[in-house]
């Protein structure tokens, strides 16, 4: 073999740029991926944080190894037989599971925050906007009534756009029972943390995610009731900058803290220890 | 004015003023035929108003002459004590409350208000509650339960307001407290929805232990334009929207949301508002007598905590 031949098994498989780099979709700056996956998705440059999945965030905030779902097999119900112009809403939830490998928009179960028993539930937004089915509302209800049987201090990480509109009535009718569920636990002196993150708005705002003994928010998350469109076209004006954010809630009153996400562990878990169970 | 779909009925209505007209010649003998028509007239009401699409029920729920909370106060009360404001902020004139006796009851009731003229509809912010509404409405519940009272609420709203000073004064807040409030109040509470449900703004008031509806009601998680224009891409469809939506008194009863629905006169509440009004009387009354109070919070919770229960054995998606 001549020796200016290349060798062609030996070659480096090529790495393409998508695989190195992330561009953060706020300021547009590349971030080295490893950087970005060690940061938890904060753009390193702008401080932007990028929504994470309902596991990543449990990775993120459960000690490892420690995390027990339950009621895992609770899915989506077509109510009310829900067809639009797109398709069946039948279709449109099969679509969800395969793109996310979930049933549903949350994830519920329970495990230790530095050692400390907790129940959660982690809505994620990419099934179907985090929307709040009546399986999302069964599973939050249902994690509320698992914190209260043991004892354990409740955290509920919002991601969600509201109402899911496809299963109309009964979609509305999961906000009353969640909040049914924080209402024994406030009842029973069991500690509810809200954790409201990019987007938290509609009828998940309005119901469990604004009544937390603590509520807490990422930076930049868009929080509020209606949506921008909405309130745009009732008023007839322009909405003022950074309407409806993390830090307009927290100056207006509705939360306590804004909470980095590589602090949010740690601040979770120094707040609970004030609860004397 | 009338509705589009009343239409038939004008013309029939306009026919009978001519004969009526005519008829006032001496010579002329038209009484039959306007007896007749009168007759038809009513059959045909009759007709149309028990065979209403979805989106049809949506006009006649928002009618700008449908009896308003105030009328059904004055027709279903003999005394009404108004009680203003929230403590916090303001004094919202969307949610009215306050005592009220009906026959042997004391109660307190709460309720949106709409306006029948521009001025009185600029006035109540045509039934769109900003959050010191609600946060009124909480007050006013927990008075009820205090003066062990019941709580009848009047549900009649487009939605909650949706604008800057709402967001800013935590239109999200309030409604999510009165939820958390609802849900542990002990004294019972009866709603009537008499319009329109208009989404988180409706059940902000609306987390009855019996829920009554009106027979040309509505009740959304979200106005059929809303829906349409997302979902449909196109305001338009608000129709069809209405129809999957399934948001009329029949669909919500099969749904387990409502639990009884009030008959409505037969052309609607609009055409007759004292007989709509009387009805509403004797369905709160009945209900007010056989409703106890024993546990009252925890069953509420457990009525609601049943709405869209997942059932294993169901056909999964």
């Amino acid at each position: 073999m001549g020796w200016f031949r290349k060798n062609k098994q030996a070659a480096p498989p090529p790495v393409s740029k998508e695989e190195l780099w992330v561009v953060c979709s706020s300021c547009t700056a590349h971030i080295f991926k490893e950087e970005w996956e060690s940061s938890g998705k904060v753009c390193p440059k702008c401080g932007h944080h990028e929504r994470l999945t309902a596991w990543e965030r449990i990775n993120m905030l459960i000690d490892p190894g420690t995390f027990r779902e339950i009621n895992s097999g609770i899915t989506v119900t077509d109510h009310l037989k829900f067809v639009d112009a797109k398709g069946s809403y039948v279709e449109k939830a099969k679509e969800a599971r395969e793109k996310t490998g979930l049933l549903e928009a949350v994830v519920t179960g329970y495990g230790r925050l530095h050692g400390m028993a907790v129940a959660m539930a982690v809505m994620d937004f990419r099934f179907l906007g985090g929307s709040l089915g009546s399986g999302t509302g069964e599973k939050i209800y249902l994690a509320s009534c698992y914190a209260l049987r043991h004892r354990l201090p409740f955290i509920i990480v919002s991601a969600s756009g509201g109402a899911r509109m496809h299963e109309g009535i009964i979609s509305l009718m999961q906000m009353p029972k969640t909040c049914a569920g924080i209402a024994k636990l406030h009842k029973a002196r069991i500690p509810y943390i809200s954790v409201l993150t990019d987007p938290t708005t509609g009828g998940v705002s309005a119901s469990f995610a604004m009544v937390g003994d603590i509520n807490i928010a990422e930076p930049g998350a868009l929080i509020g009731f209606a949506g921008k469109r909405v309130i745009e076209q009732t008023i007839k004006q322009e909405l003022p900058p950074g309407f409806q954010t993390a830090e307009y809630l927290l100056e207006h009153g509705f939360i306590d803290a804004i909470v980095p996400r590589k602090e949010m562990k740690d601040f979770l878990s120094r707040t609970l220890k004030y609860w004397k169970p | 004015m009338g509705l589009d779909f009343e239409k038939p009925l004008e013309e029939l209505e306009a026919r009978i003023a001519e004969l009526t007209r005519l008829n006032a010649d001496p010579n002329a003998h038209y009484d039959d035929e306007i007896a007749r028509l009168k007759k038809e007239w009513s059959e045909l009401r009759r007709q149309i108003y028990s065979n209403l699409t979805a989106w049809q029920t949506v006009q006649v729920a928002r009618h700008p002459q449908r009896p308003t909370i105030r009328d059904y106060i004055k027709g279903i009360f003999s005394e009404f004590i108004e009680l203003h404001g929230d403590r916090c902020f303001g004094d919202d004139q969307s949610i009215i409350g306050g005592f009220a006796t009906l026959e042997k009851h004391r109660v307190v009731v709460v309720g949106h208000q709409k306006g029948k003229t521009t001025e009185e509809n600029i006035k109540a912010n045509f039934g769109m509650a900003n959050p010191e509404g609600y946060r009124k409405a909480m007050r006013l519940m927990k008075l009820a339960e205090k003066y062990g009272l019941p709580v009848l609420s009047f549900v009649d709203t487009p939605g909650a307001y949706p604008g800057i000073d709402a967001e800013a004064r935590g239109q999200a807040e309030a409604i999510a407290r009165n939820l958390t409030v609802m849900s542990d109040l002990e004294t019972p509470i009866i709603t009537v929805i008499t319009g329109e449900g208009g989404s988180g703004g409706a059940i902000g008031i609306g987390m009855g232990d019996v829920v009554l509806m009106l027979s040309h009601a509505v009740y959304s998680v979200i106005s059929p334009e809303g829906c349409a224009s997302i979902l449909w891409r196109d305001g338009a469809k608000a129709p069809e929207a209405a129809e999957a939506l399934k948001i009329t008194a029949p669909c919500l009863l099969k749904l387990g949301v409502i639990d009884e629905i009030i008959e409505e006169p037969p052309g609607g509440a609009h055409s007759d508002p004292d007989a709509a009004i009387a009805a509403v009387k004797r369905a709160l009354l009945r209900h007010l007598k056989r409703i106890s109070r024993r546990k009252i919070a925890a069953r509420r919770c457990e009525k609601y905590a049943a709405i869209g229960r997942f059932v294993k054995k169901q056909k999964a998606i």
